[in-house]
């Protein structure tokens, strides 16, 4: 469990930075809270030349509010958004997400720019900024460039990110009316990754609905079948669970039956969350 | 190797470091202080849990060299913090420990659930705990002595959370 020797620098800038990732025939990879980057070394499953230390770019730290959208820098931590530390205009899902990851001490390190980075298949946020349509401000050699999550996270810890990319931080649209919400999780243990990760959200209290499940597959998927059922009034759960049904196939292959119950399980209590409000 | 400068316990020390090394076995191996225990080596087991600049961290998923310029507290350190002499006693009179591997980790981290939960109950003390892996106790002691060192605390009285 002990990682091989690697050389270690801290830029002072982003653009520095930007070059020691692009650094000519080198296996580099950049650092930000650590919290999965140095399992993956330890473990010897992350093998680099060059270790790039981002953690203190102030660039990086920026969380702004305007009427229309939230800014959070990408090396915002978990337990900063746990403790209310930036504007939560979504009506305290981001901080309620943030509580559930993994462990304080983890949480005082690890950032949501190196979670949407890494791109694990069982992680909260990218679930939560798919479902909030968050965009990602990527600055790199090529300059930069704002996809949707949804677009950024193509597979299993696969990302557009190229050698030598840096996440700058999101922008979350500011929901027009209050936005309801529910989050709920399947986890053997909690602070552990999750089995299913389901967000359900609706914009008042009947505009449109969004459904996420995260942990099903290689990347999390919006259920659009449930989401138009969710925002049927009265829709009953019987529909809900046939719509259901299609999402999971239209959406994930190979899972069992099981699987299925329990995803379909996961995904109702978060609509329940929801309506309840 | 990288140079560092980490206030270790209030003092000051000076070292060159190999990048890969870690915060743990920086302390532990170079500096002698092995209070900071090894479980598992990445993140799951709280054994190696220490305080940089206020707040509780992994010693293992921390880089020495990532400290630098840091303050750093092992439970070495939090021998005279009040907090802590609190936690101690009620750990004792609770028989919060047996092998005593974990102890060091579930000390500072109950320290740092009552810097940041006034009088917390059981199922709060219960999920915090939840990164604190103990093989020996079945936690029903450690929780305990949380809670009862909690009662104790007059409200306002709470240490400082960059102690
Ligand atoms: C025991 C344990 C349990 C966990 N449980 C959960 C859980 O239940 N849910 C969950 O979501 N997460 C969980 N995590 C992961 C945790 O949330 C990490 O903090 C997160 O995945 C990575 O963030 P980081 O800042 O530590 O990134 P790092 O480890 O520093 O980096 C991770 C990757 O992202 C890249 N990267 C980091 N920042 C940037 C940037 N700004 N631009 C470009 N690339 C970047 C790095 O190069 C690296 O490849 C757990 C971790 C541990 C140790
Ligand atoms: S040794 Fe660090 S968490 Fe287990
Ligand atoms: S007392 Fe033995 S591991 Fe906790």
């Amino acid at each position: 469990m002990k990682a091989a020797p690697f050389e270690y620098i801290r830029p002072k800038s982003v653009a520095e930075a930007s070059v020691a990732l692009g650094r000519r025939g080198a296996t580099t990879a950049a650092i930000a809270g650590g919290q999965s980057l140095i399992p993956m070394l330890s473990l010897r499953v992350a093998l680099i030349d060059l270790l790039v230390d981002i953690s203190r770019l102030d660039d990086l730290k920026a969380v702004t509010a305007t009427p229309d959208s939230t800014w959070i820098g990408s090396l915002t931590t978990h337990s900063q958004i746990e403790d209310g530390k930036t504007p939560d205009v979504f009506g305290g899902l981001m901080r309620r997400v943030a509580g559930q990851i993994s462990y304080r001490a983890v949480r005082n390190h690890g950032t949501i720019g190196g979670s949407i980075a890494l791109a694990d298949p069982a992680a909260d946020w990218p679930c939560c900024l798919i479902a909030l349509d968050a965009t990602v401000r990527v600055v790199g050699r090529s300059g930069v460039t704002v996809p949707r999550i949804a677009d950024f996270i193509h597979d299993s810890y696969a990302t557009t990110l190229t050698t030598g990319d840096i996440i700058m931080g999101f922008d979350i649209p500011a929901p027009k009316v209050p936005l309801r919400w529910g989050f709920a999780k399947v986890a053997r243990k909690s602070g552990a990754f999750a089995h299913s990760i389901a967000i359900v959200t609706a914009l008042g209290k009947d505009g449109p609905a969004t459904v996420v499940l995260g942990a099903a597959g290689p990347r999390p998927r919006q259920m659009v079948a449930t989401a138009t059922q969710l925002a049927v009034a009265g829709a009953t759960e019987e529909q809900l669970r046939a719509a259901i049904a299609t999402d999971l196939d239209a959406n994930f292959e190979g899972l069992d039956a099981y699987q299925k119950r329990m995803h379909t399980a996961n995904i109702l209590r978060a609509a329940r969350d929801m309506r309840a409000q | 190797m990288t140079a560092i400068t980490v206030a270790l316990n209030g003092v000051k020390v000076v070292d060159d470091v190999e990048p890969r090394q870690s915060l743990a076995d920086f302390l532990r191996d170079r500096c002698g202080l092995t209070a900071t225990h090894l479980g598992c080596e990445h993140g799951a087991c709280g054994a190696c849990t220490v305080v940089v600049d206020g707040l509780a961290t992994r010693s293992c998923l921390t880089l020495a060299a990532m400290a630098d310029g840091r303050a750093v507290s092992t439970l070495e350190g939090l021998r005279d913090d009040p907090l802590m002499t609190l936690l101690r006693r009620h750990f004792h009179e609770s028989h919060a420990l047996q092998c005593g591997f974990c102890t060091p980790g579930m000390l500072i981290t109950a320290r740092d659930i009552l810097q940041r939960h006034t009088r917390p109950d059981d199922k709060t003390v219960r999920h915090e705990l939840s990164g604190q892996i103990c093989r020996c106790t079945g936690y029903a002691n450690i929780v305990k002595a949380i809670v009862a060192a909690g009662q104790d605390l007059p409200q306002a009285s709470a240490a400082p959370p960059d102690a």
